[in-house]
């Protein structure tokens, strides 16, 4: 048995290696990917453009600018002069955030009789980053209050303290980097785009060039078939793979906290299940030019926005929060993320694990009975 | 014991009956024309003889096993050639080879004698490392040939092999299926090309799904056809046959090159009868004689009485 099986790995590996395009594709793409989306898809909010009003100037507001931008968000873009110009910064968009400082701002900390009040006027085209900026900008104001407070309480002799100090830590990813976060779900899709599409293509095309009848008169069975097909994708994967966690480690420090063989066998889990929609797709394509779209379609739409690649599952409609479940990924990304960042055991993920087992056996299913109706038409 | 049985088989489409019916017996070692149009059901019924088509009813014993309840058994038997030699273009000989010798799960002494054997008769010997992309036609056809029964099956079946082959090449083929059906194999074809019919122990035609002639090239010619042919040569074949085809002594009229082929009745008396009818519309008459029909003339009559 195992000798058919090889027979066709063999060859499968043979047309691989020689078809140096399509190699060359399933290599370099990974790399690519993860470049491109590690530098580009960062939800850091860094150096803000600020634009600042001082109808005051005095010494204090031009204490409080530079207490602002020294908290090393912001940076500064303009000084305006009057209120005319605060529109046309926003809109010609040569700030995003426009810091007013009104007239009595020194007279109100010097006398204390009422609040020193300052205005900041914040693009909210985009409502993500508007909200980074505003929690920036009032850390920075709050932590200009209480050292004002301080030096006034120090000034009557009091000591001042603090009845609550908040201090978060950001457990597993202490520095919030997104790369951290977004690795797990790069690996979950380079994986499954490739291996979907390489595998139904590779099947179509026995199906295209008629020698899959050849195959199918002989005594092979569907399972040595098929496995002799995957097998040599699921190498290249894993090879994907273990390139992707390399290129992460020297360009993004990324490493891997949890158990290598773990990550293994359940690299190999999603891998499989990946190939189980491949042989799907294969089975109800008649070319590769509709196979290579389906694939494409049912992979990497569902990989980067249902996943929880990018945007988490829990902020999603109920709805859509079912159909989550259509792509592997969602789960695999919950693995990667448990065994990559946390670096916690099974017991965190086995369900996940069960759910692919499950996601494959379904897709294999399918394919069986689809492609058994196919061949008594 | 007859190699290939098949009794009453019947495969249909949803409403489309695309083999109706259909039964005959295959000897040892015979070289089997199976024959008919495009669409008459010949890869429907290779494909139920292979195993790998599931009839609707009715049964096959081929090599000894039933095509219904041991299909796999009759894989194991067979050899199974298409028109699309089905040979994988960028690998190399040698690696179509090995491939086809491991799906067929030989391996050791026995792996590397019917290497040797399918080089031997694809005149690939030395040549192992070509690409099989780059082959002319005619040698792929005898690598898929050999690679189809690269296991020695004592059965091969050859869906149209010769289509798309040029005519030298075509005839070194039928030696290679002459030598064949010598060592025993029996060999089950179809084919296009009528002149290779000829070459054929038995033939069988089929059309819509039916079968409507048997025998040898022969008995085809002598059993199914019992007008005869006469060959015309003449300035204006086309305006000929217009004229000819209404005559009530001629059955069928066609064309052969730059000839006509007359399929005459009883009201036929003599030559007289059509030279002067075509003298009277200025077509000059330069041969007519009485033939020896060819298969064509046969299945021409046939496919015409159908109608």
């Amino acid at each position: 048995m195992f000798r058919r099986t090889r027979a066709i790995a063999k060859k499968e590996f043979k047309q691989l290696w020689r078809d140096k395009r399509l190699l060359f594709v399933i290599l370099f793409f990974p790399i690519f990917l993860l470049i491109i989306f590690g530098y580009a898809v960062n939800f850091d909010v860094k150096n803000i453009q600020l634009a600042v009003l001082d109808k005051n100037n005095t010494e204090v507001s031009r204490d409080f600018v530079n207490s602002i931008l020294s908290s090393n968000y912001f940076k500064l873009a303009k000084q305006l002069n009057n209120d005319s110009e605060i529109k046309e910064t926003l809109d010609k968009k040569s700030a995003q955030i426009v810091l007013v400082i009104p007239k009595d701002f020194s007279k109100n900390i010097h006398t204390h009789k009422q609040p020193a009040k300052i205005q900041f006027l914040i693009d909210g085209v985009d409502g993500n980053t508007a909200t980074i900026i505003k929690n920036y900008a009032s850390a920075a104001s709050t932590k200009f209050a209480i050292k004002l407070q301080k030096n006034l309480t120090q000034k009557y002799g009091v000591k001042m303290s603090y009845p609550v100090l908040l201090e978060p830590i950001f457990w597993f990813n202490p520095d919030l980097q997104t790369t951290k976060f977004l690795i797990p779900g790069l690996i979950a899709m380079i994986l499954i785009v490739s291996s979907v599409i390489s595998v139904s293509l590779s099947l179509v095309k026995e199906k295209e060039l008629g020698t899959i009848e050849q195959i199918n008169v002989s005594s092979i069975n569907s399972f040595e078939l098929l496995s002799g097909k995957s097998a040599p994708y699921i190498v290249v994967a894993f090879f994907d793979a273990i390139l992707i966690l390399i290129v992460g480690y020297i360009f993004f420090d990324v490493i891997v906290k949890g158990n290598y063989f773990f990550l293994f066998i359940s690299t190999l889990i999603y891998i499989i299940s990946a190939t189980s929609m491949g042989i799907f797709i294969s089975v109800i394509s008649e070319t590769q030019q509709i196979a290579f779209t389906i694939a494409t379609f049912a992979t990497l739409l569902p990989s980067v926005i249902l996943s929880g690649f990018i945007f988490p599952i829990e902020s999603m409609p109920v709805i859509i929060q079912y159909l989550t479940n259509i792509t592997p990924a969602k789960f695999f990304i919950i693995v990667l993320r448990a065994i990559i960042i946390r670096g916690v055991g099974l017991s965190a993920f086995w369900m996940q694990l069960i759910y692919l087992i499950l996601f494959t056996l379904v897709f294999m299913g399918l394919a069986i009975i689809i492609s058994k109706k196919q061949e008594v038409k | 014991m007859y190699s290939i049985e098949v009794n009453n088989l019947t495969k249909k489409f949803g409403n489309f009956t695309s083999v109706d019916n259909i039964s005959f017996k295959v000897n040892e070692g015979e070289i089997f024309g199976f024959l008919g149009a495009n669409g008459a059901g010949k890869s429907t019924t290779i494909r139920m003889l292979c195993g790998i088509l599931e009839p609707t009813s009715g049964d096959a014993v081929v090599g000894g096993y039933s095509v219904v309840k041991e299909p796999d058994n009759v894989k194991l038997n067979i050899g199974y050639m298409s028109q699309r030699f089905s040979l994988y273009n960028d690998l190399t000989v040698e690696e179509n080879i090995n491939f086809f010798g491991g799906v067929y799960g030989l391996e050791g002494n026995l792996f590397d004698e019917r290497k040797n054997w399918v080089l031997d008769i694809a005149n690939l010997k030395g040549k192992e490392k070509l690409m099989t992309g780059s082959l002319p036609g005619g040698i792929k056809q005898r690598l898929a040939l050999g690679t189809a029964v690269i296991h020695q099956p004592k059965i091969v079946f050859l869906d149209e092999p010769t289509s798309g082959v040029d005519p030298l090449s075509r005839r070194n083929f039928w030696e290679l299926i002459n030598d064949l059906s010598e060592n025993g194999i029996t060999v089950f074809i179809t084919t296009h090309y009528l002149e290779e019919a000829e070459f054929c122990n038995k033939i069988l035609l089929i059309n819509a799904g039916k079968l409507i002639a048997e025998g040898n090239p022969q008995e085809l010619k002598t059993n199914y056809l019992k007008n005869d042919i006469l060959e015309l040569e003449c300035s204006n074949p086309v305006k000929a046959m217009k004229i000819l085809e209404s005559q009530n002594f001629i059955d069928a009229t066609s064309i052969f090159g730059n000839n006509l082929h007359l399929n005459v009745n009883k009201n036929y008396s003599n030559k007289n009868q059509i030279e002067k009818l075509l003298i009277s519309e200025n077509i000059q008459v330069t041969g007519l004689d009485k033939i020896v029909p060819t298969l064509e003339d046969v299945f021409i009559h046939l496919l015409d009485k159908k109608k």
